[in-house]
């Protein structure tokens, strides 16, 4: 069976700039899989290189065995990729139900059309409910995305994520900004909505991380220190050294 | 039923709604166009009506490029002109007659002509201006309207030269019994292709593609992450924009029976974005409601005042300064108010905007037309109500000054009023 | 040979004066990321205000003066009009300046009528400097390219001397960063949008009396100017310098060949009978800036200096 992900030798500056720095990490699928590191670790520019916002500079990304690097991101999200942002990254003027729709389409062989009325699509409607049910926000689902509460946008970042049936989930920090209830709500959907499938997640939050990841990888200063199961993880003093000690301590 | 069917039965909205929102209003649309010749219009109110006509097919194409996808071109008229070119010539060869194929074909199908010419040109034009968005988008735009506006006074087989392209709508078989000559005939037609062309574009915005051009521009970023290329969105969005430009661009042509190169040049490019714009990008309705009221100034103001398009010009900033909704935005948002604010202090207010308004414009309108005059020099003065404003009069100062400062201080209160902070 | 010299020396005034005009909308676009879609009008009032302070005055006062109170009303549109659109994205600005374009065209016809104004050159300059292969060049023009080449340096010194100049420069290259410049950026955007409609009216002082002062010249101009814009790169200064004098040059140029297509490409069989063999390069000159224009959107998107795609 090949992997979900395999991430060899990566690399990435912006002009003197070395922000990833030979990253290898190989996710097999089906894992949750969580990439932990302080600030400025190169978490985000390490999505944005698998999802296709940024060319990688060397190295290789493949998804199911398929090279991916420097695809443009709505091919390889075609390929089974989807990821959501850190910060709301939604379509504001229209409502949450054609939010939802808009990112159910591709995957239904919608494509460009213009000849169908995408109110008689009885599959779209349908996924597109499925999709509001799941993520909680089918009571919401006229209202503008603008006018959401940020908890809710929250949710509809990750309904869009998961909306084209993706195999491989990419959430940056789902959680920021929420509180302890919200946060717990939002972690019952990750797991829900991401069941058999797989996950990879930045998250500051180390309660969510030791409680969702099978593994845990802790990127510092563009490279992987650290790759292991939660209880390895916890037990690495190169990690410690990371984080000062504080953090994972106080999570385990 | 399961369970699905039941939750979409609850999201979508119910037929009623469905029913009053979108059928209703095309349907009384339609009614009013076919109401219309019963009332015994003039001959000119049938000219402006069938100007009307061109003007919402024009304006309503226009808002699918800046209204649903976010581009702001300052070259749709490019799309307009080649589209009504297109249509003329094919009227030459309806009277010519010498191919088969244009012999049968009647003057009522030009505007098809027009729309596939439209298509076309921005099938070819769209592939390199598409591929930005935003500002150098508009850029482009007004660089490739005067390419094409120089290009009209050099390629005379095309363009006509200054002379332009005529020709008869009078020739080729007769459809519905409309033999296009007198303005009557021309207002049938007119009516069918304003009430075809506002269909087909309403259904556009509710097809797929009319759903990923409004979330390409609130957001093109996630639009690349949900499995779509917004560039492709563009294009696609812009060859259909094209095509209904072209469209209006063939209905123009049966209605003048000639098309010169000033069609395509940058002023009714400037003209369809304010008529847009001014009406309310944020609606449908809006560009209509704009083609309308512009049409309408268009034709009759023009014939009080010269300065038409200094007012034209006061209206379009307004609107971008103080009521970015349009028209349809302010009509909207008032008949908002009436339903859920208090009745007595919302109607003190609009009162109180009015009059504002209508000070600050009494006081703008006798400096204009003071002005004309005097920069005219021919001795004319303006004299409305058997006042005798000339520029030196004390009295005309201060019906400038003192409404305009009156209006605009009655307006800043309000606004405060209304936003302590 | 006689033409060439000529060509060089006019191509490179055009260039001048169009990086005039150039250099204020970048810096605009720079710092506030407004396209000023006016700016060709500020340009023309330019040539107005000159027109009526010579009439009153003296052309040098003009020379002065014009471009002050040409910034002044600059500075007036950017604090009453374009900061209170600014909340509503950059359409809404663009839309904006180009209403206010519509506006001053307007307002200019009624002012000063539909015809051209008597504007001239001062007769302390009329006159011919030399005479090269028997033609006499103009003084005027020679003083065009002395104020020009003031002007560039003035540009210049203040860019790369002064604090202000290297908060422009850092904000040119970091767009971003002049939200971060303390609790002055009201200040900061009035006056850079002053000082650029000012070199646009400085731009019209010395241009009208060169060209023709009308109601038609904002609109004849300001599409250029965008041209030159797009290809130096947009918010690269240096790239609107290289842009403006190329396209000065290429335009001039263009002018003076009598060739026609027929004649450049006869030997691939176009011949003068067709239509397309008769169009001649001088007719084509007006349409090169726009040519130019497609043709660096296919092959460098972001313009000839540019280090950001928009």
């Amino acid at each position: 069976m090949t992997n979900a992900l395999e991430i060899t030798d990566l690399r990435k500056s912006f002009g003197p700039a070395q922000i990833i720095n030979g990253v290898n990490l190989t996710i097999p699928r089906g894992e949750r899989h969580a990439v932990i590191g302080p600030n400025g670790a190169g978490k985000s520019t390490l999505f944005n290189l698998v999802s296709g916002l940024f060319a990688p500079s060397s190295g290789s990304v493949r998804l199911n065995g398929e090279e991916i690097g420097g695809m443009k991101p709505f091919l390889i999200n075609r390929r089974g990729l989807s990821r959501s942002f850190q910060v709301s990254n939604i379509f504001a003027k229209m409502t949450v139900r054609e939010n939802v729709r808009c990112g159910v389409l591709h995957s239904l062989g919608q494509g460009y059309s213009f000849w169908r009325n995408i109110g008689s699509q009885r599959d779209v409607q349908e996924k597109t409910s499925a999709v509001l049910e799941h993520c909680g926000l089918i009571d919401k689902a006229n209202t503008p995305a603008a006018l959401l509460p940020y908890a809710d946008q929250r949710a509809l970042e990750i309904a869009i994520t998961i909306a084209g049936g993706a195999e491989v989930i990419l959430l940056d920090e789902p959680t920021a900004g929420m509180s302890h209830s919200e946060t717990d709500r939002a972690v019952a959907l990750i797991e829900k909505a991401t069941e058999g499938k797989t996950l990879i997640i930045v998250e500051h939050d180390m309660g969510v991380v030791f409680n969702l990841a099978d593994r845990i990888s802790v990127l510092v200063y563009g490279e992987i220190v650290a790759t292991g199961t939660p209880e390895q993880i916890r037990n690495d003093p190169k990690v410690r050294e990371a984080y000062l000690g504080e953090d994972v301590e106080d999570a385990a | 039923m399961t369970d699905m069917t039941q939750d979409y039965a609850d999201l979508a909205p119910s037929a009623s709604a469905k029913f009053y929102g979108r059928i209703l209003p095309i349907l009384l649309f339609a009614l009013l166009v076919v109401v219309i010749p019963f009332l015994g219009p003039s001959r000119t109110m049938y000219s402006l009506l069938n100007v009307m006509a061109i003007n919402i097919v024009f304006a309503l194409s226009y808002n699918m490029l800046l209204g649903r996808c976010g581009l702001l071109s300052f070259g749709h008229a490019v799309y307009y002109g080649l589209g009504g070119y297109c249509a003329v010539h094919a009227m030459t060869f309806i009277e010519a007659g010498t191919s088969p194929f244009w012999a049968n074909f009647p003057v009522f199908g030009l505007p098809l002509v027009g729309f596939a010419g439209g298509a076309l040109a921005g099938a070819i034009i769209g592939w390199p201006s598409c591929r930005r968005a935003g500002t150098p988008f508009a850029m482009i735009s007004l660089g490739v309207a005067e390419l094409i506006a120089a290009a009209g006074f050099m390629f005379l087989s095309f363009f006509g030269g200054e002379m332009g392209v005529s020709g008869d709508r009078m020739n080729g078989p007769q459809l519905f019994g409309l033999s296009m000559g007198p303005v009557e005939d021309v207002y049938w037609f007119m009516a069918f292709w304003v009430v075809a062309g506002l269909l087909g574009m309403y259904a556009f915005t509710r097809t797929p593609l009319g759903k990923l051009s409004e979330a390409t521009r609130d957001n093109p970023q996630r639009v690349q992450f949900i499995g779509y290329d917004p560039t492709r969105v563009r294009y696609l969005v812009f060859i259909a924009a094209g095509a209904f430009a072209g469209m209006a661009g063939g209905m123009s042509a049966v209605n003048y029976e000639i098309f010169t190169p000033e069609a395509v040049s940058l002023i009714p490019s400037g003209f369809v974005l304010i008529m847009a714009y001014v009406g309310g990008i944020g609606y449908f309705v809006g560009p209509v409601l704009g083609a309308v009221l512009l049409t309408f100034m268009q034709s009759m103001l023009s014939d009080y005042t010269e300065a038409w398009l200094l007012y034209l010009g006061v209206l379009f900033i307004s609107i971008v300064m103080f009521a970015p909704g349009g028209l349809a935005g302010i009509v909207f948002g008032l008949a908002h108010t009436a339903r859920h604010g208090e009745t007595g202090t919302v109607l003190k207010r609009w009162g109180g905007q009015a009059a504002g308004i209508g000070l600050a414009l009494a006081g703008l309108i006798v400096l204009v037309e003071v002005s004309t005059r005097w920069s005219n020099g021919y001795g004319e003065v303006f004299e409305p109500f058997g006042l005798h404003l000339t520029f030196t009069n004390p009295l005309t100062w201060v019906l400038i000054v003192v409404p305009f400062a009156a209006g605009v201080a009655i307006l800043r209160r309000l606004s405060r009023e209304e936003d302590p902070a | 040979m006689e033409t060439i010299v000529f060509s060089l020396l006019n191509g490179v005034i055009y260039g001048l004066l169009l990086f005039m005009l150039s250099s204020g909308l970048t810096l605009i676009f720079s710092m506030m990321g407004v396209l000023n879609f006016a700016h060709a009008s500020f340009y023309m009032l330019g040539a107005y205000f000159a027109y009526t302070v010579t009439d009153a005055t003296s052309y040098w006062f003009a020379l002065i003066f014009a471009p002050i109170l040409v910034g002044l009303v600059g500075a007036g549109v950017e604090k009453w009009g374009l900061r209170r659109v600014h909340a509503n994205g950059h359409v809404a600005e663009l839309l904006f300046t180009f209403g206010l374009a519509y506006l001053i065209d307007e307002v200019i016809k009624i002012v000063y009528g539909r015809n051209a104004v008597d504007y001239r050159v001062p007769e302390a300059l009329d006159f011919p400097l030399f005479t090269l292969y028997g033609a006499q060049y103009p003084a005027y023009r020679i003083f065009m390219l002395l104020v020009a080449v003031a002007m560039l340096v003035a540009l210049w010194v203040l860019l790369k001397k002064t604090r202000a100049g290297l908060i422009i420069q850092a904000a040119l290259t970091h767009p971003h960063m002049v939200g971060h410049l303390g609790h002055n950026v009201p200040m900061i955007f009035m006056t850079v949008f002053g000082v650029g409609c000012a070199l646009a009216g400085l731009a019209g002082v010395i241009g009208g009396n060169y060209l023709v002062t009308d109601p038609f010249m904002a609109a004849y101009m300001g599409p250029i100017v965008f041209v030159v814009v797009v290809i130096g790169g947009m918010g690269s200064l240096e790239g609107a310098f290289v842009a403006s004098i190329l396209l000065g040059l290429l335009q001039t140029f263009a002018v003076s060949v009598d060739a026609s297509f027929a004649d450049l490409f006869g030997w691939i069989g176009l011949s003068s009978a067709t239509e397309v063999g008769r169009i001649t390069i001088a007719q084509l000159a007006p349409m090169l800036p726009y040519l130019l224009l497609v043709l660096i959107l296919f092959i460098r998107p972001r313009g000839l200096m540019g280090e950001r795609e928009l």
